[in-house]
């Protein structure tokens, strides 16, 4: 059964004023438990406001979003249990840690779900360990950790809390190279442990085409594809139109493809294409 | 939400008044409001008000974002009059123990309300059609004479312009760290006083510094391209009359005279 189900929603800022703009224009789709779905799109294209009718921040001015089948607007009072369900990490999330120290920052989140005593501690220092900060650092303020710790730190706010479908808008965003592959294998070892669904939003294709299983890819507000990442790359001509562009990776092997090479279709990672030329030198007799 | 504050907000536009010279819609406001307060007489008022709407239409601005506007005083004008009402004097008209209104009461009462409605409208006119880049400027230029008295004029226009600029993007933060908390859970919107008061923490704490960052950044920025006050600074943009800005003179002159007429050959009612 699919967990997450979107019919047919729009969202319109600022209706009636000259500023008015249809952000998310008549979108419908199922995500399934456990699925890891990396959306892409241009700038404006609608994607942090999509994300944010999943937990109930935007109301929808049409269509309904509903949660393991039950319409999350059903009872408006009590949309802050879906925000539990459903926790969203925003872009530079760095921005809203604030309390003294790391460690009440990351159960600012399980507090408000009810929890205390042990079962918070437990939660918190589960959480911390997901991102590998340390227990030295959980007692010091987060103003002064270093930025790509901070984003961890408030990441594991996020994950703390538990939720079943975890929402990352740009989680990468600003990290340098080192940083973000140990942020993106943190999320790949947490999403095997705890077996929940991710939606990660990001600008880099090289990052969704790593981790995602399937691909939505969103233009004007309107969802133009949702697809294994395979099948997402392999239009490349309506990507660019889109102002997206397959990861460089694929972009490489498919010129190589073009030149008389025997590659095989569709490579997304540096991981894949080592394998196809080493395989390919191999059958040429060249290792 | 936070965002649909519209009082003071710009609204782009092409009409006459948007093309107003700033400086002429400052001193033309100002000259407004001391008509609105010599009007003593209900045809006095009537021509200040008629003039008010003339102005509101020519600037093209949807009615209700004055409408808009007004709500934020409408409670003041409420008290005022209220007040004004009791305060009347002369021959009551109706007694109810302490309560005495009288004729002269209820005028005063739609004067000032009248008065304070005309003052809104007005101001929300100059901001609606004013960029607030061109309205420090003009600030700024109008202030000038004042640097003979060491007032640092350049500065305060500065820092007005800079605060200005910076109302949108704080209230975008503000908006954005809420929204931030709320998914962790936080709630904002039960409990009492007291609790909304403590819900704010993780919302102005994470702001302040986020305020401070901007402010430091802004002033490195400022410093790379070598800002260093007013002095021997030339501008992109200078302001020059144009017929409209004459034309808009001469009318709000006659308007004057008008006032001054109606107030020498009619007897006052307030």
């Amino acid at each position: 059964m699919s967990l997450i189900e979107v019919k047919n929603l729009s969202f319109t800022y600022g209706i009636g004023t000259p500023f008015e703009k249809k952000a998310v224009d008549d979108l419908s789709l199922s995500i399934n438990e456990g699925e890891i779905i990396g959306l892409i799109g241009h700038t404006g294209s609608g994607k942090s406001t999509f994300v944010q009718t999943l937990n109930g921040l935007i109301k929808p001015t049409e269509g309904q979003v509903l949660l393991e089948g039950k319409d999350i607007w059903e009872k408006p009072k009590e949309i802050r249990k879906v925000r539990f369900k459903v926790g969203m990490v925003f872009q530079y999330p760095e921005y809203q840690l604030f309390d003294e120290t790391v460690y009440k920052d990351i159960s600012f989140g399980p507090a408000n779900k009810g929890l205390s005593g042990d079962d918070l501690d437990k939660t918190v220092r589960r959480a911390a360990r997901f991102v590998s900060l340390n227990d030295r650092l959980l007692d010091k303020s987060p103003f002064d950790l270093s930025g790509g710790e901070k984003r961890r730190a408030a990441i594991a706010g996020v994950i703390a809390m538990d939720p079943d479908v975890l929402v990352l808008d740009e989680p990468t965003a600003g990290l340098d190279p080192k940083g973000r592959d140990l942020l993106l294998s943190q999320i790949i070892g947490y999403h095997r442990e705890r077996k929940n669904t991710i939606i990660l939003v990001s600008h880099s294709m090289e990052d969704v085409a790593r981790v995602a299983d399937r691909i939505m890819v969103m233009n004007r507000g309107k969802l133009e594809m949702l697809d294994t990442p395979r099948a997402v790359f392999s239009r490349v001509e309506e990507l660019e139109r889109m102002g997206l562009r397959v990861p460089q990776i694929t972009r490489v092997m498919t010129i190589l493809r073009e030149k008389g090479y025997d590659f095989s279709d569709g490579i997304l990672t540096v991981g894949q294409a080592f394998d196809e030329v080493l395989s390919l030198l191999k059958k040429e007799g060249k290792l | 939400m936070i965002r649909d504050v519209s009082f003071g907000q710009f609204m782009p536009g092409k009409s006459v008044i948007h093309r107003l010279d700033p400086r002429i819609k400052i001193v033309l406001l100002i000259a407004y409001i001391v008509f609105v307060f010599c009007t003593f007489n209900f045809v006095s008022l009537a021509i200040v008000s008629a003039a008010t709407i003339a102005v509101i239409l020519l600037s093209g601005i949807p009615f209700r974002m004055y409408v808009k506007s007004l709500k934020v005083v409408i409670i003041i004008v409420l008290i005022t009059s209220l007040l004004n009402i009791f305060y009347g004097g002369g021959d009551p008209i109706f007694e109810w123990g302490i309560i005495k209104i009288s004729l002269s009461g209820i005028y005063r009462a739609i004067f000032v309300s009248v008065r304070i409605v005309l003052l809104i409208l007005l101001s929300s006119c100059l901001t609606f059609t004013t960029t607030p880049t061109d309205l420090t400027d003009a600030i700024e230029r109008l202030m000038k004479p004042l640097k003979v008295l060491h007032v640092k004029v350049h500065e305060i226009a500065m820092m007005m312009t800079i605060a200005l600029r910076f109302v949108p993007t704080l209230l975008e933060e503000t908006d954005k760290i809420m929204s931030a908390q709320k998914a962790r859970g936080a709630d904002m919107e039960s409990g009492g006083f007291i609790k909304k008061i403590k819900a704010m923490t993780p919302v102005l704490i994470p702001l302040f510094v986020s305020a401070f960052r901007r402010a430091y950044e802004l002033a490195v920025a400022m410093e790379c391209r070598c800002y260093r006050g007013g002095d021997g600074r030339t501008r992109m943009k200078t302001l020059h009359m144009k017929p409209l800005d004459y034309v808009s003179v001469i009318l709000s002159c006659l308007l004057l005279t008008g006032i001054i007429l109606c107030n020498i050959f009619l007897a006052p009612i307030i």
